[in-house]
């Protein structure tokens, strides 16, 4: 398989004096993708972008851009754009002035820029509003300069530093679909930096889950979401109920793990799991259901603890064990009047085993 | 007594001991100096109080510019000492501000360090370098000298016959326009490192990120963004440094020789030797007038555009 990539990290790393931010990472970025590097804090995802712009250089392995090894090649020789994390953008130029930059350094005749500064413009919606400084505009249109000054040079590939984080939420919402659609529009691959879940999981074609300087997971997002294979990654995006236990019998068709020692849960045989190992089961709270009567035998007897409303869901924390205790969320559809389940009531959580991952580390 | 009327009274009260001093030690003696230059002067000294212009038009005689010419030496040579200001003081300033912290304050203490000194006492200092028995001449009538005739004399195929005839005689280094210059510069880049680096301090270098990513080069990322953003910077030094340089007396003095006179020194022998207080202060007033204009332009300049930049928002 010698798939060519848009951009590609081969064994990159960057060690700045006692830390490693970014530690042997590896990954393909296919060409027209939109794709998200997600990742707390200090996870090591800017760092990465920003050895993919240019702004750092590796210590270790390198950066591929179109195939071509970048080795220590200067920003400015490389056939890509960034929008900044505050956007950066020149506060002593108006927006004319700002969005041409780039074809101005590049020798662009002039009508041609002018034209296409007009173009550009009217693509990030601004249009009539060349002669604006930039602390003339909201934090929006900032946003839309940054991203016009970066797209009028038709990178090969487009860096976005979390581009929406100074955003209100409303706007930032907004401005995901827009962001998603104008990538469709222009076909320009984009690499995005975020650590928000949900704006990776809205606007992504391929996540790939930083921590700790490495790449934890890589895929669609569902595969993310649906099938996270470890922890960090089932904790970081969205809701887990985490159980741990050990594995206490196998074989051919199913495997039985036993919660917290008391509690057994039977799962169909798909990993390599050896008798006696540490495990542990996840599942999302959304999966789970609560019913007054088992639906089938292996729906777990519990107690509801506590009741969390929290307007289009209705949180419940269920006891099911001495130790352990679960959360369940329910769509809230019968609204004000609707049947509720009861604090300290008796009822069984429904789970189907598709939807447990067992996680071995 | 109505209320605005008692604020004003307690306000006047309140800045009345900084009001004193402005008007007895600034206010009072620069009117009775502008009042002098209307003057004349007496026979043995002293001013009778005759109103006549003959003061300034003697200062700014076309027919005989004495005096014009020395203004226009001193223009040029405030102007010199402002760019070249700039030239070390600017370079030296970005290099403090992209240090790490704690560094960077520890090299602005050691620019103020030999400021501590009394300029007079640093001024003679430059004597001692520049005088044709100095230091610097020193090294190159001696030491360079003695090296090349010893070099030329074991090495002769060496081209060096030229540079043992120039080390022959002293550089005339003491007593020049150099050496004012020299001694401006050395007083006032403090002035020119300290707005550039407070400015440079504050420039977001996340720019000059932007910038290389769209393909500008070091030099041009210095020249589209660095510098247009630093200029204000670079702006109050050069006023810093221009004005008392233009104004300068102790450093012409003791460094110029009797060739290089700057117009604070025809200031002082006005007052001193010749005893002319009204022509004296005749010139005083035009130097002060000249330097109120340039700073006004200034200030109406930043001014206006931080005003249009708000109006427009």
């Amino acid at each position: 398989m010698n798939e060519r990539f848009a951009v590609e990290l081969r064994q990159v790393t960057k060690q700045f004096d006692e830390v490693t931010a970014v530690d042997g990472v590896s990954l393909g970025i296919r060409d027209g993708e939109f794709f998200s590097l997600l990742g707390p804090s200090g996870c090591g995802k800017t760092t990465t972008l920003r050895l993919i712009g240019g702004f750092e250089m590796p210590t270790g392995g390198d950066v591929l851009i179109e195939g071509k090894p970048q080795g220590f090649t200067p920003p400015y020789k490389r056939p890509v754009n960034t929008v900044f994390q505050n956007y950066a953008l020149f506060p002593h130029m108006n927006v004319f002035e700002n969005v041409a930059f780039g074809l101005q350094m590049q020798k662009v005749a002039r009508e041609e820029i002018r034209k296409r500064v007009k173009e550009m413009l009217e693509l990030v919606q601004l249009p009539g509003m060349e002669y604006r400084k930039p602390n003339q505009l909201s934090g929006g249109q900032q946003q839309r300069v940054a991203l016009a000054r970066a797209l009028i040079n038709h990178p090969k590939v487009l860096l976005l530093d979390e581009p929406l984080g100074a955003l209100d939420l409303k706007l930032r919402k907004a401005m995901q679909l827009e962001l998603k659609a104008l990538q469709q529009r222009v076909g320009i691959t984009f690499i995005y930096v975020t650590h928000d879940q949900e704006e990776a999981l809205t606007m992504s074609d391929r996540i790939a889950v930083m921590h700790k300087g490495k790449v934890l997971q890589l895929g669609a997002p569902e595969e993310i979401y649906e099938k996270p294979t470890n922890r960090f990654v089932a904790d970081f995006i969205g809701e887990t109920n985490f159980l741990e236990g050990r594995v206490a019998n196998i074989n051919a068709s199913w495997v039985e793990v036993l919660i917290n020692e008391s509690l057994p849960i039977r799962l169909p045989a798909a990993r390599q799991v050896v008798q006696g190992q540490k495990v542990t089961l996840a599942i999302r709270p959304e999966k789970l259901s609560l019913a007054k009567t088992a639906l089938q035998a292996s729906d777990l007897r519990g107690e509801v603890q506590e009741i969390i409303y929290i307007g289009t869901d209705i949180r419940y924390l269920v006891r099911i064990s001495p130790q352990t205790t679960i959360i369940v969320r329910e769509q809230n559809r019968g609204g004000a009047l609707g049947e509720r389940f009861q604090h300290g009531e008796q009822i069984y959580v429904h789970w189907s085993t598709e939807h447990v991952n067992l996680l071995t580390e | 007594m109505n209320q605005s009327k008692a604020s004003t009274w307690r306000l006047l009260f309140l800045i009345s001991p900084s009001l004193f001093w402005l008007v007895v030690f600034f206010a009072i003696p620069l009117l009775l100096v502008l009042a002098m230059s209307f003057g004349q002067r007496g026979i043995y000294g002293g001013v009778e109080w005759k109103f006549t212009l003959d003061n300034f038009f003697r200062f700014l005689n076309p027919s005989d510019p004495l005096y014009l010419r020395i203004f226009y030496r001193t223009v040029y040579i405030a102007i010199i000492t402002t760019v070249v200001s700039f030239l070390i003081g600017y370079p030296m300033a970005f290099w403090i501000a992209v240090q790490p912290p704690k560094r960077r304050n520890a090299l602005i203490l050691l620019l103020m360090v030999p400021f501590w000194t009394n300029f007079l006492v640093r001024t003679y200092a430059w004597i001692l370098i520049l005088r044709e028995q100095g230091v610097i001449n020193n090294l190159w009538t001696e030491t360079i000298h003695q090296l090349a005739l010893h070099i030329g004399a074991t090495l002769p195929w060496l081209p060096l016959e030229g540079l043992v005839r120039v080390t022959a005689t002293p550089l005339p280094l003491f007593g020049t326009d150099l050496a004012i210059i020299i001694g401006l510069v050395y007083g006032w880049l403090p002035d020119m490192v300290l707005p550039c680096y407070a400015a440079i301090e504050r420039f977001d270098f996340s720019l000059v990120e932007a910038a290389e990513d769209l393909y500008a080069n070091r030099v041009q990322a210095f020249i589209r963004v660095i510098f247009p953003l630093t200029l204000p910077g670079v702006v109050a030094g050069s006023i810093l440094v221009f004005i008392p340089s233009l104004g300068a007396y102790v450093t012409p003095d003791l460094l110029g020789g009797a060739k290089s006179v700057m117009i604070g020194n025809v200031i002082y022998a006005q007052f001193m030797n010749a005893r002319d207080y009204p022509f004296g202060a005749a010139i005083s007033f035009v130097l002060m007038t000249l330097m109120l204009i340039g700073t006004l332009i200034y200030f109406r300049s930043t001014v206006a555009k931080q005003k249009g930049e708000r109006r427009a928002i």
